[in-house]
């Protein structure tokens, strides 16, 4: 019975080949590297000055015989010094550093949806489109935006500014509806605030990041709702603490480090 | 066609229509009036003091909260007593599982074989309806950071790794910050708090993967390799991290841990039923007039949440037709479970649910509960990781056969099938990821199959015109006071 559907699937559409690709990784192009004239392994890649200082300190957190821990950051800091994409050259360079074979770091770059392996606009807009985003309203915000800049989920515009990508939870559900454009969270959209946010954005002035670090654009600060908070309306005091529960504390951590032998 | 399929839908479509005309807009005053008690949980309860962020995040303002009062004496105190204490204030993990936290803690080694001990601390929060642990990273930071150091003791580790999800770049500066600060406050590092007890905190990003957020893929993560989960045993307490003793447990668990201990176990113990203790941070998502993040006590009912917190259904109550009342992950209640339903794990498992991660997301009629799952189906398949194959697989049979469900292309017979191929997933992966990818789909079956079949008898009689979201964010903003006050001017004001 299991089988009949599969194949009933198959033979249904051409759908099932990207189907598959998409399966194997999490990535949305196609896991394998394919040269263009921007893109190719005998490219030069290598840190700046500046970056070698953060390769050092993101290197120091790990295990010297862990070096490979940091591969995850180190390709995040090479595709942020590349203009927001990763160049299979930068991955070599990152295989070298850390002292494991590039295939190594192939895989990660191709597993983990932020790493770009292709070129991306400036505005790298990327749209919750997960059911919570869904049922409030993720698909008339997309619909805005491909109306709005003239291109379809997955495409760049032909100034290169924008590139509009379709991504699952961005963990701001109580914001919904909500996209994430380069690094920052702009939440709580309307049609009318996304199109302020695309001109605004156009006219290279894209508002900045609210309190915390994230934009609602209905006016609120974060998380307390456009009606506003409903508890903690006086700040409470610090809780208080009774000293004479600790009183008995008679086991020195010092000791609990020695047995633990470091 | 069946006649009666397209009376019932005409019928549908003309109760939202009305139902959408009659929608009341709230006002902040109307969402307070009467409410003097908020869900019998005091403000003086209440852990995350700075949820809503009218303090700073920096350690000045965390130590006037009551951050690191007397942490080197809890520490004198002895692991043991630390462990014992979570055990008696009956916390159960808030990342997820709902496992007993002191339980899971007294696991690791008490004496070394030669090999460090190590606290994984798992703030890849994308359980889509999840959005708790990021205010606990932006606004109280260093919450985090001592339960890392006192739960790190607590398992006699060497170092905490906070794994935070690589697109919470915000979140990473602050916690970052505050972790320099801690350092330099003598909260970590060499003799950390004053106790002769070493302890550092690193903090890794990652790079976008849902899967990452289960434990072994985590660990495999931050070894630099693909998320894919290992086979357990052995479990990360015997062989974790680089190969040692680990211990992965949620953003949440670790930061009311300080609190308490200093507050002591009853206390904690004193709220929600038994077996479901303590406080929890909610945070709601969908429907509601005020979409929140709040802490409530646990064993709240679902119902005086929403009403309370979210100043109920943009149509009121009765317009309620679903609930996910824990992360994506946990399946569907309808309405008749929702009107009983106490957010607690025990009595959402009894309804067939589960307390997940207490992400609710709230559902009105006007949604397309046949489309709105397809569409959870589709995040598993992206999120699968491919390396089992009922998961790998199943997952895009669910999807592909609900695309065409949705559309009602598909034959009846299938219901049965989509069933079973969710019972040929769900227990036969490495990871949950498979159960949580078929939990939804059984779920819609459970509650919703004559939506199923209705579309399936009457593809047409289907309006999906009238299904189709509008942007929604809540009812509008009316909040200007407190945010003039609390924003720091910073906040979006429209052209």
């Amino acid at each position: 019975m299991l089988s009949s559907i599969a194949r009933n699937s198959v033979a249904a559409s051409g759908r099932v080949v990207a189907t598959k690709l998409a399966t194997r990784s999490l990535a949305h192009t196609p896991s394998f590297h394919v040269n263009t004239p921007d893109n190719t392994p005998e490219q030069y890649f290598d840190f700046t000055e500046e970056n070698y200082g953060r390769v050092k300190s993101i290197l120091s957190k790990y295990p010297a015989n862990y070096k490979q821990s940091g591969i995850i950051p180190l390709l995040d800091l090479a595709q942020r010094q590349n203009g927001g994409w990763l160049p299979v050259a930068a991955m070599d360079k990152v295989a070298q550093i850390t002292g494991v074979k590039p295939s190594r770091v192939y895989e990660v770059a191709s597993f983990y949806t932020m790493f770009n392996r292709q070129k991306v606009g400036k505005y790298f807009i990327q749209l919750c489109g997960t059911t919570p985003c869904m049922i409030n309203g993720s698909e008339d915000i997309k619909q805005t935006i491909e109306k709005h800049l003239g291109i379809k989920n997955g495409e760049t515009t032909e100034d290169g500014l924008f590139t509009l990508l379709e991504v699952e939870c961005l963990g701001a559900c109580a914001n919904a509806p909500m996209i994430q454009m380069n690094d920052d969270y702009y939440e709580c959209l309307t049609p009318a605030t996304m199109i302020e946010l695309l001109e605004a954005c156009k006219a290279g002035n894209p508002p900045k990041m609210g309190k915390w670090g994230s934009l609602p654009m209905n006016g609120q600060v974060s998380c307390e709702g456009p009606l506003g908070k409903t508890s903690l309306f006086e700040t409470p005091a610090p809780p208080k603490v009774d000293p004479d529960r600790f009183k008995d504390g008679n086991v020195d951590p010092a000791s609990v480090k020695e047995h633990m032998a470091y | 066609m069946s006649l009666s399929a397209a009376t019932r839908s005409a019928a549908s479509k003309a109760a939202r229509v009305a139902s959408q005309s009659s929608r009341s807009m709230a006002t902040r005053a109307d969402l307070l009036a009467g409410h003097g008690n908020y869900g019998g949980l005091t403000d003086q309860d209440r852990i995350f003091t700075n949820l809503y962020g009218e303090q700073d995040w920096r350690i000045k303002d965390a130590e006037k909260r009551g951050d690191y009062h007397m942490t080197k004496e809890i520490m004198h105190m002895g692991p043991d007593w630390i462990v014992q204490e979570i055990k008696d204030s009956g916390l159960r993990g808030r990342g997820g599982a709902g496992f007993p936290s002191g339980l899971k803690w007294s696991f690791m080694p008490k004496e070394t074989d030669g090999r460090p001990s190590f606290l994984v601390v798992n703030a890849d929060e994308s359980e889509p309806g999840t959005c708790k642990d990021r205010e606990i990273m932006r606004k109280d930071p260093h919450k985090l950071i001592e339960g890392c150091l006192l739960a790190g003791y607590a398992m006699r580790a060497r170092a905490a790794y906070i794994y935070i999800r690589g697109e919470y770049f915000n979140e990473a500066v602050v916690l970052d910050e505050a972790i320099h600060e801690a350092y330099a406050a003598g909260y970590l590092g060499k003799d950390a708090c004053g106790s002769g007890y070493d302890f550092d905190v690193f903090l890794h990003r990652g790079a976008g993967a849902y899967i990452c957020g289960e434990e072994t893929a985590l660990i495999e993560s931050l070894e630099g390799r693909q998320g894919k989960p290992r086979l357990k045993p052995p479990f990360p307490a015997g062989v974790g991290l680089f190969g040692c003793p680990s211990t992965v447990t949620n953003v949440e668990t670790v930061a009311v841990a300080p609190t308490i201990l200093r507050r002591g176990a009853d206390w904690f113990a004193s709220f929600g039923n038994e077996n479901n203790r303590g406080t929890k941070l909610f945070g709601i998502s969908g429907h509601v007039k005020n979409p929140i993040v709040v802490e409530e006590s646990m064993s709240i009912p679902l119902r005086e949440l929403i009403e309370k917190h979210c100043g109920g259904m943009r149509n009121g109550w009765d317009s309620l037709q679903a609930c996910i009342p824990g992360g994506s992950s946990v399946p569907v209640l309808n309405k008749e479970l929702c009107d009983e339903a106490l957010m607690e794990f025990d009595d959402l498992r009894a309804k067939g649910s589960g307390l997940g991660t207490a992400a609710v997301t709230m559902f009105d009629d006007s949604v397309d509960m046949v489309g709105a799952i397809r569409r959870l189906s589709h995040f598993y398949k992206h999120e699968s990781c491919g390396q089992c194959t009922p998961c790998r697989e199943g997952t895009s049979w669910l999807e592909d056969i609900l695309i065409r469900m949705e559309k009602g292309d598909a034959d009846k017979r299938e219901i049965p099938m989509l069933e079973e191929i969710s019972r040929q997933i769900e227990g036969h992966t490495i990871c949950a990821l498979g159960d949580a990818a078929a939990w939804p789909v059984q779920g819609l079956i459970r509650h919703f199959k004559k939506d199923i079949e209705d579309r399936i008898d009457n593809p047409e009689g289907f309006d999906h015109e009238a299904a189709f979201q509008k942007a929604w964010s809540g009812d509008p903003f009316d909040n200007q006071e407190w945010v003039a006050e609390h924003g720091d001017g910073k906040s979006y004001a429209s052209a």
